[in-house]
Parts: structure tokens; sequence; C-alpha cells
């Protein structure tokens, strides 16, 4: 089996793994406990706290608020902001569901909500959002890049642009798919909130952090103990955030590999398909990540493809999945203006640390094999 | 060889994947999802509920055998919950399995079990396919309680050809017992009973659906006299003798729905006789009609075949008329009129309309 779906999930990264191993083991405990047992697992969960501080480029590392994964990270930003300042949510279509469902939640409970469009390749204006920020607004949140397409945003200039026109505003950007190869820092993004997921990186699933910048007022989503000083309560998964932290360092450590081997790698295998088969790329023309090929087979529904992959060893997947698994018309497609039958073509293989060029070359030849039989 | 086998989540599709492997096929599994609540997710009550599908899934996974889900909700929407709503309100009573059979379910499996790379499909009906040197032929099941050829009367030639229907067979009590010794997790597993689309009333379906359904109106009787009122003509079927909201010495049934007017025309039992029905949208499982214009028919899933004659009526582009040798109750149109010789499924099509000779 060929993996081109690291965008759904990663491999575990062999440093991530090996972190974790003692707290799988003799080293369990609740970090929330005054004993030496106890005290050995706070230890751990503020060490790997730092570590993710320091890639992060966060000022103090208690702006880390451990939560269990990106979608919870998701719902603190855009609900706990929210809830915090009574204030509303403007937003883009691309976003994440994570993101999207948690503004139509406060919309529900009465806050204003705004959801700003994008252009042909998925990118937002700058301008369209600062145009509809108003005094009523309490938070901003912009992907990084489109977890469907790839496609990266132009958040550095929304938080510009936001800095100036309503500093009163928070800018939140979801980071879960850039983390891998885009340089995320509280300096690059500008942002006040900033969302990163483990098992995107090369890390476990289930645990991901909301870097939150010191003086942003939050309502908590889940209550409880009080733990994360009451911003996420529920008890710590040790073993998963030690395997984070693992992953932070060794994903930034990574960075400058994966741009050039596995976006070479993707750039392969996008063109010897291209050389095979009639294929279009999204996002061709535009800023993406290296990680992402997006693309669509006309006259190839996705579904078959996806199933026809599958019985020949290639994992990948199309936009938005359910989770009965039956594929769904993606809101990513249809906010880019692309027809439906047309929307229903597009498939998304997605690159990861561990793969090489040569496996895109073989991928692309099973690819283009099969879709010569459907097109 | 490669079966696609279309998995319910129940009993007999399960057992049906499995007998395949058992074959020497290789299999992959498929669910349709054709139907999803207002919250975009599979129904919870029903058939084809997400906890069918997980059940599918899981048999799947104990058989080692690939299986997904395919999505069919706007087709479906489109072709089956849209008409549903539209003969109802025309007086009709529709059978959206069958519609789905028609235009939904046995097409879409076709053109996947192509486009998979697979070369027969199979599902978990209880029906039987032979063929000899006439060609190929729909019978009945083995188990004339379970039988489901009714269903499955708009299948041709080339269909039966690429079709599997593993545990025709079979009895259900040897379906159950054959998934109880395969250990498979569905084994006991009720039947399901309901639409799809409908939680368990198909009133509160389409009053919710389609408001104007719940328009009152008057009960009268054949002769025109009013007997009593009514909440909606979509509450009765042609046959109906229950709920009628009327008491009268004798039993009355329904013998008209006229939706027009919000008009339930009820009658005696000797009035709801008919003599025959005319049925559209025929076609023969062999591809042309039988010789001999003697066939029995069944005019609802669960009714026993009636001996008739049937004739193409020579004014209507395939349309049939069917002229039963003796009276039977009315036909609801909407429903199914499936023609049989014997074991045999000789085809079907829909009932417009009934017909009386004598009055």
């Amino acid at each position: 089996m060929i993996y081109l779906d690291n965008a759904a999930t990663t491999p575990m990264r062999p440093e991530a793994s090996a972190a974790m191993q003692p707290y799988l083991g003799d080293r369990f405990g609740n970090p929330s406990g005054i004993h030496a047992v106890s005290r050995r697992a706070k230890d751990a969960i503020e060490e790997a706290r730092e570590r993710i501080a320091a890639a992060l480029g966060a000022a103090h590392p208690l702006e880390i608020v451990f939560t269990g994964g990106g979608t919870d990270a998701d719902n603190l930003a855009v609900v706990g902001s929210a809830l915090a300042s009574g204030g509303g949510v403007v937003t883009t279509a691309v976003e994440h569901d994570a993101v999207l469902e948690s503004a139509r939640f406060v919309e529900r409970l009465g806050h204003p909500v705004t959801i700003v469009g994008v252009d042909g390749d998925g990118r937002v204006d700058p301008a369209a959002i600062v145009a509809v920020v108003g005094d009523d607004t309490a938070v901003v949140s912009v992907m990084s890049a489109n977890n469907e397409t790839g496609v990266i945003q132009p958040g550095r200039e929304v938080a510009d642009a936001l800095a100036a026109a309503a500093p009163g505003v928070l800018f939140h950007t979801d980071a879960v798919q850039a983390f891998a190869s885009l340089p995320v820092t509280v300096e690059a993004t500008g942002a006040d909130m900033i969302s990163v997921s483990a098992h995107k990186i090369g890390g476990p699933q289930g645990v991901g952090c909301l870097y939150v910048r010191d003086g942003v007022e939050l309502e908590p989503v889940i209550h409880g103990g009080g733990q994360e000083l009451g911003r996420r309560s529920g008890t710590h998964n040790v073993a998963g955030i030690v395997g984070f932290a693992a992953a932070v360092e060794a994903a930034v450590a990574d960075r400058g590999r994966f741009r050039s081997v596995v976006g070479s790698a993707r750039d392969r295998f996008e063109s010897e398909l291209a050389s095979r088969v009639k294929v279009d790329v999204t996002g061709a023309d535009t800023e993406r990540l290296v990680s992402h090929a997006h693309l669509r087979f006309p006259g190839v529904r996705s579904e078959t493809l996806l199933i026809r992959l599958d019985q020949a060893g290639i994992a990948a997947a199309a936009g938005a999945a359910c989770h009965s698994g039956a594929q769904l018309t993606s809101h990513v497609m249809e906010a880019m203006g692309v027809p439906p039958d047309q929307g229903a073509e597009a498939v998304r293989f997605s690159f990861g640390w561990n793969d090489v060029t040569a496996t895109a070359g073989a991928a692309a030849t099973v690819v283009a094999d099969v879709v010569e039989t459907l097109q | 060889m490669k079966a696609l086998v279309a998995m319910s989540g129940g009993v007999d599709s399960s057992v049906a994947a499995a007998l395949m492997l058992e074959a020497g096929f290789e299999v992959i599994g498929v669910t349709l999802k054709q139907w999803v609540g207002p919250d975009g997710e599979m129904p919870t009550a029903g058939c084809c509920t997400v906890a069918d599908a997980e059940d599918a899934r899981r048999v799947a996974a104990q058989l080692d055998v690939p299986y997904y889900v395919l999505d069919y909700v706007d087709e479906f929407t489109r072709a089956v919950v849209e008409p549903f709503g539209d003969d109802y309100l025309a007086g009709r009573t529709p059978n959206p399995c069958i519609e789905c059979n028609r235009k939904v379910r046995f097409s879409a499996l076709f053109d996947r079990m192509e486009a998979l790379g697979t070369d027969v499909l199979v599902t978990g009906h209880h029906a039987r396919v032979r063929r000899d040197e006439t060609g190929w032929h729909l019978l009945r099941a083995v188990d004339g309680n379970k039988d489901q050829s009714y269903v499955l009367h708009m299948l041709g030639q080339v269909e039966l050809s690429r079709i599997r229907f593993p545990i025709g067979e079979m009895t259900k009590t040897e379906v159950r017992e054959r998934a109880a010794a395969l250990g498979l997790r569905t084994a006991a597993k009720p039947d399901s009973q309901d639409l799809c689309f409908v939680k368990s009333d198909y009133r509160s379906f389409l009053e919710a659906a389609l408001p104007e359904t719940a328009r009152p109106g008057t009960v009268v009787a054949t002769d025109g006299t009013v007997l009593g009122s009514h909440q909606g003509t979509t509450g009765f079927t042609i046959g109906q003798r229950k709920g009628l909201g009327i008491a009268l010495g004798e039993p009355r049934y329904v013998v008209e729905v006229r939706p027009a007017s919000a008009e339930v025309v009820v009658g005696t039992h000797d009035e709801l006789l008919v003599d025959g029905c005319m049925v559209s949208g025929v076609t023969f499982v062999a591809g042309q009609p039988p010789a001999a214009g003697r066939v029995e028919v069944k005019v609802r899933y669960r009714s026993k075949p009636s001996p008739a004659t049937i004739e193409g009526d020579p004014d209507d582009r395939g349309g049939w008329r069917v002229t039963f040798l003796r009276k039977i109750p009315a036909p609801a149109p909407g429903q199914s009129a499936v023609f049989y010789d014997g074991e045999e499924v000789l085809g079907g099509g829909i009932i417009d309309d009934v017909f009386r000779t004598d009055g």
C-alpha cells in the first residue's frame, strides 16, 4: 500500500513513538496530584509545553493550551472567544468544519456570524475580511492552508489588516495542515490563537494544542476539573502530549528537507500524471502546500477512482468524508465555484514526512493506469 | 472472478457475501447510502440506517473483504422520494422499494460493477436465476414466505446474466443457521420492515414533507351520499377497511381516492371488486411478452397471484390491459402488477387504473 493520505493522518515519527513508550508503561500518572507518580507526569507535560511554546515562538509556555486535537482547539478558539466577549465571528467559506460548525453554533446562540467568500483558487481577500469586521466582532478565523486543496491563505496580510483597522479583534488561524511544511510561529502568522494537531505532523491522534496569546480571554468549552488553567478541563493525555512535543520538534527540524524532498516528489507525481492522462491541478497557479496534490481527472467520479485505487494499493481521499464513509460534496469546492459534477471528480493525494521521490513515481504509474481505464 | 456484493447490513446479504467467498470469488462489499435526514446523516430507524451500514462494515471486516459506502442520496431523492409524495397527492399508493430498484439501485450497482472492475453483482434477495436454451429466467425463492421475486420483475436478460442471488435456494431458517455457523454478527438480526426514508409512519412523513396532503375532505358512498369527514386523502388506500371514521351495518372499503376534490369513496366488498387493471411501464424478463396471454398476476407484494389474461393496449405505448379470470378486490394504483407463470416471473409494470366491465 502506498499511503498518500497524510492530510488525513500521518504515520508516527519514530521520535514521537519512542518518547511516548515510557508513558504507556511505568510512567503512568495523572498530572493533577501531589504524589511522586503525579509529579513525574506533571513534569512531562510541562516540559512538553515548554518545547512546543519554543517551537511556536510563544512568549510564555502557559500560552499553550493542550487539547484533544485540532477540532478541540478550533472550538475553544472560536466558541471560547465569542462567548467570553459576547461578540461575533468572521471566517471564510473554506474553513475546516471544526471552525465553520463552531461559528454556526455561536450563531445559534445569537452571536453575529459572517462567512466571507473566496476566489476561484480558494483564497480569501484580506480587504473583504476587514470590510465585514465590526464593533461586535470578537474573532476572525482564517486557516493557514486548506486541508483539501493545500492552498495557502494570505493569513499574515489578514492579521496586519486587522491590526490596523480593528486592533481589538482577535485573529485565530487553524495551522493544522500548514505546520508540517510552513514556518508556523506567533511572529510569522501574527495570530492571537493558533491551532495545531499532533497526528498531522507525525505525532499521535487525539492530542493537539491551541496557542493563546497572553491576555486573551476565553470562555471554556469543556467544563470540569479546571485543567489547563480552566481553559480545557479533562485529565491530560500524558503520553500523547509527550509524543506531540517530540513530533513538533522533529517536524520543525525537518521542514527544510520536507519542502524540498516532499515538494519535488509531489511535483514529479503531478507531472508524470499530466504526461499520461487528462488532469486538472487545483491551485496550480497559486501558493499551496508542497504536501498536497488536489487533482481532478475529467470524466472520472472520485468515489469510483478511490475504490479502484484502494484495490490497486494506493490510499488517497476525496474532499470531505462523513463518518459513514460515503463521499459528500465538498463545501470547499462549492465555495470556489466549482460545479457539483466537477467537484465530484476531485481527489486529494497528500504526501508526508516519510514519502520518498521513488514512491511518487510508482504511485503516478498506478494512478495513471487506473485513470486510463476510467477516462 | 470478482463479485460486487450489495450489503444492507442484514443477515441475507451477509450470508450472500460469505457464500460468494466460499465459491472462490474475490468479494467487494458496498452499501448504497440513499437517504439522509435533515442533519445529513443516514437515518437511525427503519431500514438503511447508519447502524445497518455499520453492521455491513463489520461483517465485511470479519470476512476480510473491502467495503465501501456509495453515495446515491441525490439520485434516490430525485427518483424515489419526490415522486413518492407526488404519487400520494395524485391519489396513488406508490411502492418506493420497487421504484428504487427500477430507477436507482440496480442501475447504480451495475454501473459500479463495471467501473470497479468486478464481474458479477450479488444481492441478498430471496429469488433464483436459471439459464436454459431459451435464455435467463427469474424464479421465485425456495422459501415461499420470503420470496422477493415481486420486487425484481424489472430485471431483464442482460441484468440476469450478471446477477447472482446466492441465498435464493435457501430457506430463511437455513440462512440464519449458516450465518450462525459462520459466526456472523447479523445471524439473529430481525428483518427490516420500514421504508428507509420514513421513520415509522409514512403519513407523518407526508404531512411533514407535503403539508398540502393534510387537506380535510369528505367520505362519500358510491352514490355520492356524504358519510363522514377525513383529515387528508393520503391517509387512505384502496381496499382499506379500518380507520374510515364511519359506522355502518356492514363492512365498508375504500374503493376510490379523489385527491382533486378531497373525496374518499367507500363501498361494499362487491363494489370494491374489479375485473382488471391497466398497467404501464411494463417490461418482460425475456425481453418480449409471453406467447400465451394467460398469466398469474400479483398486485401486491403479499397478495396471492390471480389468474388473468394480458394484452398490449393498442392505444397506449407500452400499456397493458390485465383482465382477471375472477374479479378481485381493487388493487391500488401506483402498486406493481407482476406477471408469473408458476414459479417464473415474466415481467410487470405499474398499475395506473382499474376497470369494471359490468357497471
